[in-house]
């Protein structure tokens, strides 16, 4: 596996429910170490490709690579060494509702590392505090928690492993603008710090300005173009051309 | 793969105890890197150095394993600093101390003769403060259900019509063959016993009060609670962790109306047939029976049937249905309105709500009995 090798690349992609087509031929590549933001109007299909990519999906053709593996040709003990150097985090949180914050984030490393009791609760406690949540949150039901420290409860487990890539569906809705930037900055640091590679899926302007490295649009089911901020400012093309300078993006960047 | 020999190495230079660590300082390499590190005693040196150039790869699990030994040699005494650390590695480092939170990872136990006695003493109320729920919730279904019947087009007919076919309609079969089976069981078994006297006919009787009375509603009830009852906690208990509940409430819709009437009227309205229709199959059951194993025909079968069992055993039993179906579904509705939270708690409640109603339609169905016995019928 050489370095250049991309961590994700996605070809040939077709997924449909029904009639309905989301992707239709949907080529796509992420490199390793980079951030890449991916957007598109709502229903354009970007939380399926998350899930496709990760193997909760069955794309009806098309072939998904993550870390040199065919994720679709993976069995049992292959496939789960695949999912240890990974994480994700749901547009909704998905903690399991009837563990603590704690033991959420205990259930990869408890499952997966042979640590010793003491460090995983060591280790539990600077997940949940790298996160930005407050300590007392780690012994609390999730449905006790408010919409935006479920969102960090579930990075916090998506990060147990330390995993090479993290998926994110939407990280920073429903976080306050703080916390939003915050966020960003945490990314970026383990984005720099251990050459995650990250594949996000926002419609936060900021988080695609501030620590995108890239950018890809999602319309009509393939990738429309997928670059920096710059090329996105420069692209003609009307929905995109929206989204970089409605007003929400003026206000963001002031373009 | 580096060994943890060569992943740590210490050596004593002057009052200088230098540790230097090399390799791949990963989560899969964590537990026998820390494992290695306790191990580490710098002995007469005051300062202690940590020398990182040789990391190739280091993670937040291996910087907490070599951050959690400096703090332990600090609180030792020992001045530790690190030394030669790729810029991202420090970063690192330096992250995980400014997360150093001890968390709470597991509830608190309590000493177990304590917390048998608060479970028995919380239990306890909690048994009072359900009944006053229970009696609450009551109240309020009798009288949403008593506006129902003055305004009727208030009335769900499409969820009504709904669960009609899901509670009584798709019941039909497992109710059916389960009377049927008990009728020929019960005919069977009669005629061993009765064949010794020679009253063989008296098998008529039998398998006719019993499952008119007794059998045919009974078995319908619990097989209806088991079905349906664990089917309305489970619905309403997932919609009230959606919030969909709450959704309804600020949308004007008054949640008794909309989830609990329909399903109520429903079971009501068809458990006296599934209960009719479980006579009919348990009659056939032990008719049959009786057919093939004492020669006692259709035509005597029903005949002897006119004769020995009174019309109204087979309204004793028709009667409770509408009863138990109402326990049935006011149990079923009440518990998955009580669902709170996870979704582990719908599953509790649904095994609740499935116990409690089988326990009460026994209950009510011991009452019944008493009751008939004083009226004499
Ligand atoms: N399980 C499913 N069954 C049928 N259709 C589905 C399913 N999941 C998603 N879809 C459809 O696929 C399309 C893409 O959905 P998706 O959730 O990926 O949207 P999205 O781009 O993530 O939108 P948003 O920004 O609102 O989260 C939608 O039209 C949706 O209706
Ligand atoms: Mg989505």
């Amino acid at each position: 596996m050489t370095a250049s090798e991309p961590a994700i690349r996605v070809r040939g992609l077709t997924t449909r429910f029904g009639d309905q087509v989301v992707h239709d031929n949907l080529d796509l590549e992420v490199r390793r170490g980079e951030v890449l933001g991916v957007v598109g109007g709502s229903g354009t299909g970007k939380s399926v490709l998350l899930r496709t990519i990760i193997g909760l999906n069955r794309p009806a053709s098309g072939s998904i690579e993550v870390l040199g593996h065919d994720v679709a040709g993976l069995g049992g003990a292959e496939r789960r060494s695949l999912e240890e150097r990974w994480g994700v985090l749901f547009q909704d949180g998905a903690l399991f509702s009837s563990l603590t914050v704690a033991q959420n984030v205990q259930v990869p490393l408890r499952e997966h590392t042979d640590l010793s009791r003491e460090v995983i609760d060591e280790l539990t406690g600077v997940k949940i505090g790298m996160v930005g949540l407050p300590a007392e949150a780690a012994g609390k039901y999730p449905s006790e928690l408010s919409g935006g420290m479920r969102k960090r409860a579930g990075l916090a487990r998506a990060l147990a492993l330390d995993p090479e890539i993290v998926f994110l569906d939407e990280p920073t809705s429903g976080l306050d603008p703080i916390g939003a930037a915050a966020f960003d900055q945490l990314i970026r640091r383990l984005q720099r710090t251990l050459g995650l590679t990250v594949f996000m899926v926002t419609h936060d302007l900021d988080s695609l300005g501030a620590i995108c490295d890239r950018i890809a649009v999602l319309v009509d089911g393939r990738v429309l173009i997928v670059g920096p901020m710059e090329t996105m400012l420069r692209e003609t093309h009307p929905w995109v051309h929206d989204y970089f300078h409605g007003p929400r993006a003026r206000a963001a960047y002031g373009a | 793969m580096t060994t943890p020999a060569e992943a740590v190495r210490a050596a004593s230079e002057g009052d200088r105890f230098v540790v230097a660590l090399g390799g791949r300082w990963r989560i899969d390499q964590a537990d026998r890197l820390d494992r290695r590190l306790r191990g580490l005693a710098p002995g007469a040196a005051k300062r202690v150095l940590i020398d990182l150039d040789n990391v190739e790869a280091l993670d937040t699990a291996g910087a907490w394993v070599v951050y959690r030994t400096v703090k332990r040699l600090r609180e030792e005494g020992y001045a530790v600093e690190f030394t030669r650390a790729r810029p991202e590695h420090k970063a690192l480092l330096d992250l995980v101390e400014s997360n150093d939170w001890p968390v709470e990872c597991r509830p608190p136990r309590e000493p177990p003769v304590r917390a048998f006695v608060a479970h028995v003493g919380s239990a306890t109320l909690d048994i009072i403060a359900e009944t006053g729920m229970l009696i609450g919730f009551l109240g309020a279904t009798t009288i949403t259900l008593f506006r129902s019947l003055l305004m009727p087009w208030r009335v769900r007919w499409t969820a009504l019509v709904n669960h009609m076919e899901q509670v009584g309609l798709n019941a039909v079969p497992i109710v059916g063959l389960i009377s049927f089976l008990v009728g020929a069981v019960l005919a069977y078994q009669g005629a061993e016993q009765l064949r010794r006297f020679g009253a063989e006919i008296f098998v008529v009787n039998l398998v006719g009060v019993s499952v008119l009375r007794e059998m045919g509603i009974l078995l319908t009830a619990i097989i209806v609670a088991g079905r349906s009852g664990s089917a309305f906690t489970a619905a309403i208990g997932s919609m009230k962790v959606r919030e969909e509940i709450d959704a309804m409430r600020t949308l004007g819709l008054d949640p008794m109306e909309l989830l609990v009437m329909p399903r109520l009227i429903a079971l009501v309205l068809t458990l006296p047939l599934l209960a009719f229709f479980a006579d009919v199959t348990g009659l056939l059951g032990g008719g049959l029976v009786a057919w093939m194993a004492l020669g006692i025909g259709p035509a005597q079968f029903i005949e002897r049937l006119g004769e020995a069992v009174p019309i109204w055993s087979f309204w004793v039993g028709i009667i409770k249905a509408p009863v138990f179906a109402f326990v049935i579904a006011v149990i079923g509705c009440y518990e998955g309105f009580r669902v709170e939270g996870s979704a582990e708690s719908v599953g509790r409640m649904t095994t609740r709500a499935v116990v409690e109603a089988i326990f009460l339609v026994i209950v009510i169905d011991a009452l019944f009995s008493v009751l008939f016995a004083f009226l004499e019928i």
